[in-house]
């Protein structure tokens, strides 16, 4: 269980990173490597050169600007979590890292890996597709933004081409009374979610849900959000018969299963995590009429 | 009881001797053993789990620069003294022997099989050459499912084998058909069973090393029973006793695969011959998955008999065990799975069809448990089916059946290896289940249920009783010698695999000789230090080597006092030995150190041996066992069950251990705890997987799950201490009882949990998938009953 040979390299900035990334023949990021050494080590990657990007100072930190929650890309996930920004801008993202592998993993995982590696039972996806980042994407000749929501292809496939690096996170800030709860069922704490739902819910003026955004991992090759079940609550008042109809809809939902736990399994843990996810929203509303 | 400072004197809860060093660092593993110009070696494994060998192309490997050498079977037959690998235990239930090759020949019967063996400089090159081999494999239909590799006409998992039956026997005594015609009720069930591997967090691996200078090859290897891996490669490679020496350093767990002979040991060996090099063989995580033994799948079906209040009158049925693509080693998964049925109950008849079946898998052999836990797990699912059936209490039902203390030693006549019948030495079975019961605050339980329920959470609580083989013979040898030092080195055929092997048997030796546990050296596992040796299976070392250990020491010390008594010109009997002297009773002044009357007998030149007295102050014992000890015991398990996720979580458990006299209470709670992790990976979490073609599904610990700290409830071990008559320190191993009693315990609270939805556990392990199927099914069943 040892990698292939290839070449080590450490630029020092984005520029140099993005030099190199043009100039090597069959090259990969590394930007945490906790899923990357150990497909390096099976040898289901085989790069010739990696490209380390833990050196680059301007892909690291955490900031806030009038676009929102900005991270950079390289951003460990235990930076994240212990962040106070975060906590009060994106509690969301908070709730999410709690079930990302573990302190250790986390020591050394980074945002922007965790995006880019895209796997289907992944957390930081999944919440991404309810929090609608910005993503920031540096090539050669030069940057550009893209909505998350166009970033992901296929299974483990992102819109990244290859000679670009993603670069940045901007998180929007969240309209007032918006209200979050992430749900996962694993079968171990740290382990990757057999289905994990994340909700947003934005309650607007007369007691009407503003915006409602439900996103589900485990499900299909990427995370993906059930805009019809999203549409049954927006612009109606909050009511238990509305969740009851959205969680019928969101069970509904096809599932691609394994040998494990199977595609009706799947299913109804997406009914069972929704529901729960919707509770602890409802807990949050308060009074409002449930 | 606290551990405390080394001293003298058992029982009592010492800090470990094997501690300082593994603490430290300092512990010598496989991989700590270097040697100058050392190779390193990978294998290229069968990536199909049947197939004939049509060709195999290493020009490009060989090429690569780095590489020493790639080796076929056909490169390394000159080498041997047969074609396959003389493994296989006697054993009357064998059909047909069925030993496995060095490498493939040219028939592969599982994925992983190893064909190629690379030598090269490093251990990357060697992986680097393993992907430029080119192995034509031509596939050939493939056997997986024993209920269907026993049919008439099905497929054969090896093309030199007359069917797929490659052993069979019957657990039998008494009037079954008779207990059957008599019976009041009759419960027939089905389960399937699984356990998965022994997944030490050390792989296997071996160094080899040929020296011409001494003519001797010398094996580093990390297994359980060095002795055998020295016999076995002398047998196969021709060579003589004073040629080989096999050395186990510190080896981190074993749990049973280490016990067996793997083919890559003697390739390793053979290699090393061949070049006339050290080469070092480390098995990777991926290796360790697909090629080493694990126990797999069993099929049962059970019919069990009982009178209208519940005793048991009779069982029979049958058991098939996926035995995998040979016989590395016993016979004794499936075997000890029938003979557990009897547990510790009362069982007037059984007759149990016992068949081992070959498939294209990875050979089975033992791990902790070594069978007993899913023949555990049947008797008390069976016993809850009789409660549920005849309306009476669970813990009812079992204290019915239960062996009377009274009724000890208590035999069965199921015949042993030494043609004895299965005798349960000592124990108070009804007592065990009581203090458990007591232990687990079992009547408080519907409270607890209660504040569940509130919670969304079945809770149920379930027990299980067991008893466990151990101490198996015929012997283990120790050696205790004391030098002019003062210091005793004790030399041993156990091998300490993290059992406290030599903190034990120093326990027992310091306590005889009366010096403080630091005068004590413990060498285990090298085939030169200890001409004789047996290993580490079965629960044994305590019982084997702890009683050679205690009569070692005891002719020491009278030795000693005898060279004491004729140095000091008094009666042997007027001395004793205290704080590692002899010294005058009464007068403690007068005394003689050990060292001292080590010295005395080890000579001086030209002068005769005080008082005649043989030369040397040290002796031998290779105690030899009387039958086996039986342990036993009771273990409580409360679980929640999430119903709507099928997720079981452990919330409390409870042991009351029973493993006769107690050395060391801490070394003992060490072993039921860790037994008890293993059983709760076994009934929730392990699970070695393959598809329709034999490929394994789960090689990664990210898809075989083992229980993480985070699913390990707090685990509350008592001990009740019923001596066993059968050897002078009244012991009887503890190693597997944690992991035997587990499923069962686990299993019943889960059915206990799900009382209200009339839910029977026939599978293991208990994924929450297949729970919330179950759960689901029968949400239904009640759905339509209401409509009707």
């Amino acid at each position: 269980m040892k990698p292939a040979p290839f070449a080590y390299h450490a630029p020092g900035s984005l520029r140099a990173a993005l030099d190199l990334l043009a100039a090597l023949e069959n090259p990969r990021l590394l930007a945490g490597g906790q899923s990357l050494m150990p497909m390096l080590n099976y040898r289901l990657a085989t790069p010739d050169h990696l490209i380390d990007l833990g050196n680059i100072e301007e892909l690291h930190g955490i900031d806030v600007t009038a676009a929102g929650l900005g991270i950079g890309s390289m951003t460990t996930q235990r930076t994240i979590q212990n962040s106070p920004l975060v906590a009060r801008h994106c509690p969301l993202l908070i709730e999410a890292l709690d079930h990302v592998g573990h302190q250790t993993t986390r020591n050394r995982g980074t945002i922007g890996g965790s995006l880019c590696h895209l796997d289907p039972a992944a957390e930081l996806p999944l919440v991404s597709q309810v929090l609608e980042p910005t993503l920031t994407i540096a090539g050669r000749v030069g940057v550009r933004q893209i909505p998350f929501a166009a970033f992901p292809v296929g299974q483990l496939t992102t819109q990244l081409e290859p000679d670009e690096i993603l670069t940045r996170v901007t998180f929007p800030p969240q309209p007032a009374n918006t209200h979050t709860a992430f749900e996962e069922f694993a079968r171990r704490p740290g382990d990757f979610a057999i289905v994990a739902v994340a909700v947003q819910i934005t309650m607007g003026a007369a007691g009407l849900v503003a915006d409602a955004r439900i996103a589900v991992g485990g499900i299909e090759p990427v995370a993906v959000r059930l805009r019809e079940a999203e549409r049954l609550l927006v612009g109606q008042p909050w009511s238990a018969d509305r969740v009851s109809a959205v969680l019928d809809l969101a069970e509904s939902h096809p599932a691609e299963g394994d040998h494990n736990n199977p595609a009706e399994y799947r299913q109804h843990l997406v009914k069972v995590l929704a529901g729960r996810a919707f509770a602890r929203v409802q807990a949050k509303l308060g009074t409002v009429d449930a | 009881m606290a551990a405390e400072a080394p001293g003298h004197g058992t029982p009592g809860s010492f800090f470990r001797m094997e501690d300082d060093a593994l603490l430290r660092g300092k512990g010598r593993f496989i991989d700590d053993v270097k040697l100058p110009n050392l190779l390193h070696a990978a294998f290229v494994r069968s990536a199909h789990a049947h197939a004939m060998v049509r060709g195999i192309d290493t020009a490009e490997a060989r090429s690569l620069p780095g590489v020493r050498a790639v080796l076929t079977y056909a490169d390394l037959r000159p080498l041997m003294t047969g074609d396959r690998i003389g493994l296989g235990l006697p054993s009357g239930y064998l059909r047909f022997h069925v030993d496995p090759f060095v490498l493939v020949k040219d028939e592969a019967t599982y994925v992983g099989e190893p064909i190629v063996l690379i030598i090269a400089e490093s251990r990357r090159v060697a992986e680097d050459a393993a992907n430029l081999v080119v192995v034509d494999l031509d596939p050939l239909p493939v056997v997986v499912d024993v209920d269907k590799a026993v049919v008439n006409g099905s497929p054969k998992a090896r093309l030199d084998c007359p069917d797929n039956v490659v052993a069979r026997t019957s657990v039998k005594y008494g009037d079954t058909a008779a207990a059957f015609a008599r019976a009041d009720h009759v419960i027939v069930e089905r389960f399937l069973l699984h356990k998965g591997g022994g997944h030490s967090i050390e792989g296997r691996g071996v160094v080899a090393h040929f020296d011409p200078a001494s003519d001797l090859l010398t094996v580093w290897n990390s297994t359980q029973m060095p002795h055998r891996c020295k016999s076995i490669l002398i047998d196969m490679l021709a060579l003589a006793e004073h040629q080989v020496r096999v050395i186990a350093p510190d080896v981190g767990g074993g749990f049973g695969p280490k016990a067996v002979f793997h083919p890559e040991e003697l390739a390793i060996a053979a290699a090393a011959l061949l070049l006339q090099a050290p080469v070092k063989w480390i098995e990777d995580r991926f290796e360790n998955f697909v090629a080493a033994v694990l126990e797999r799948d069993q099929s049962w079906n059970v019919e069990v008999a009982v009178d209208a209040d519940g005793r048991l009158l009779g069982i029979r049925g049958a058991v098939r065990h996926d035995h995998g693509s040979c016989t590395p080693y016993g016979l004794a998964i499936p075997y000890n799975s029938a003979t557990n049925l009897v547990s510790t109950y009362v069982l007037p008849a059984l007759d149990f069809d016992v068949l081992w079946c070959l498939t294209n898998k990875v050979p089975t052999s033992s791990t902790r448990g070594a069978g007993r836990p899913q023949g555990t797990f049947v008797i008390e699912r069976m016993l809850d089916l009789v409660a549920r059936r005849l309306g009476l209490d669970r813990t009812e039902v079992r204290r019915r059946n239960l062996i009377p203390a009274e009724k000890m030693p208590y035999s069965v006549p199921i015949k042993m290896r030494d043609g004895s019948p299965m005798t349960y030495d000592s124990g108070d079975y009804p007592e065990s289940q009581r203090q458990a019961l007591l232990a687990a605050d079992w009547d408080g339980f519907p409270a607890r249920r209660e504040a569940s329920l509130k919670a969304g959470r079945m809770r149920g609580i379930g027990l299980a009783n067991y008893v466990e083989l151990t101490g198996r013979g015929p012997f283990e040898s120790v050696t205790v010698r004391v030098g002019p030092s003062g210091k005793i080195l004790v030399a041993t055929g156990a091998t300490a695999q993290g059992q406290s092997t030599k903190t034990t048997l120093a326990q027992v030796v310091a306590d005889i000789l009366h010096v403080d546990l630091d005068r004590v050296q413990v060498s285990c596992g090298d085939t030169a230090t200890s001409l004789l040796g047996v290993g580490a299976f079965a629960s044994r070392q305590t019982v084997t080597a702890g009683n050679s250990a205690c009569e070692a020491a005891r002719i020491v010390a009278q030795k000693a006092l005898d060279i004491a008594a004729v140095l000091l010109e008094v009666s042997a009997a007027d001395l004793e030995l205290v704080d590692g002297a002899a010294r005058l009773k009464g007068v403690p002044e007068i005394k003689r150190d050990l060292g001292d009357l080590a010295r005395a007998v080890n000579g001086s030149i030209g002068f005769p041996l005080p008082g005649g007295i043989p030369a040397g102050l040290f002796a031998t014992s290779n105690f030899q066992v009387q039958g086996t000890p039986f342990a036993s015991g009771t273990h409580v398990a409360e679980v929640e069950v999430d119903p709507e996720t099928g997720l079981v979580e452990i919330e409390r458990y409870t042991v009351v251990h029973d493993c006769g006299r107690v050395l060391n209470p801490t070394v003992v709670d060490g072993q039921v705890v860790g037994g008890v992790v293993h059983g709760i990976g076994a009934t929730l979490f392990e699970w070695m997987q393959y598809d329709a073609f034999g490929q394994p599904l789960t090689v990664t610990y990210a898809d075989y799950l083992l229980p993480s700290a985070d699913v390990v409830p707090r685990i509350d071990v008592h001990h009740m201490e019923s001596p066993s008559p059968l050897n002078p320190l009244g012991v009887k191993g503890a190693g597997e009882g944690g992991t035997i009693g587990a499923p069962a315990a686990i299993g019943c609270a889960v059915e206990h949990a799900l009382r209200p939805l009339d839910i029977i556990i026939r599978e293991l392990p208990i994924t929450p998938a297949r729970l919330h199927a179950q759960i689901r099914a029968a949400q239904r069943a009640l759905r339509e009953a209401a409509k009707t």
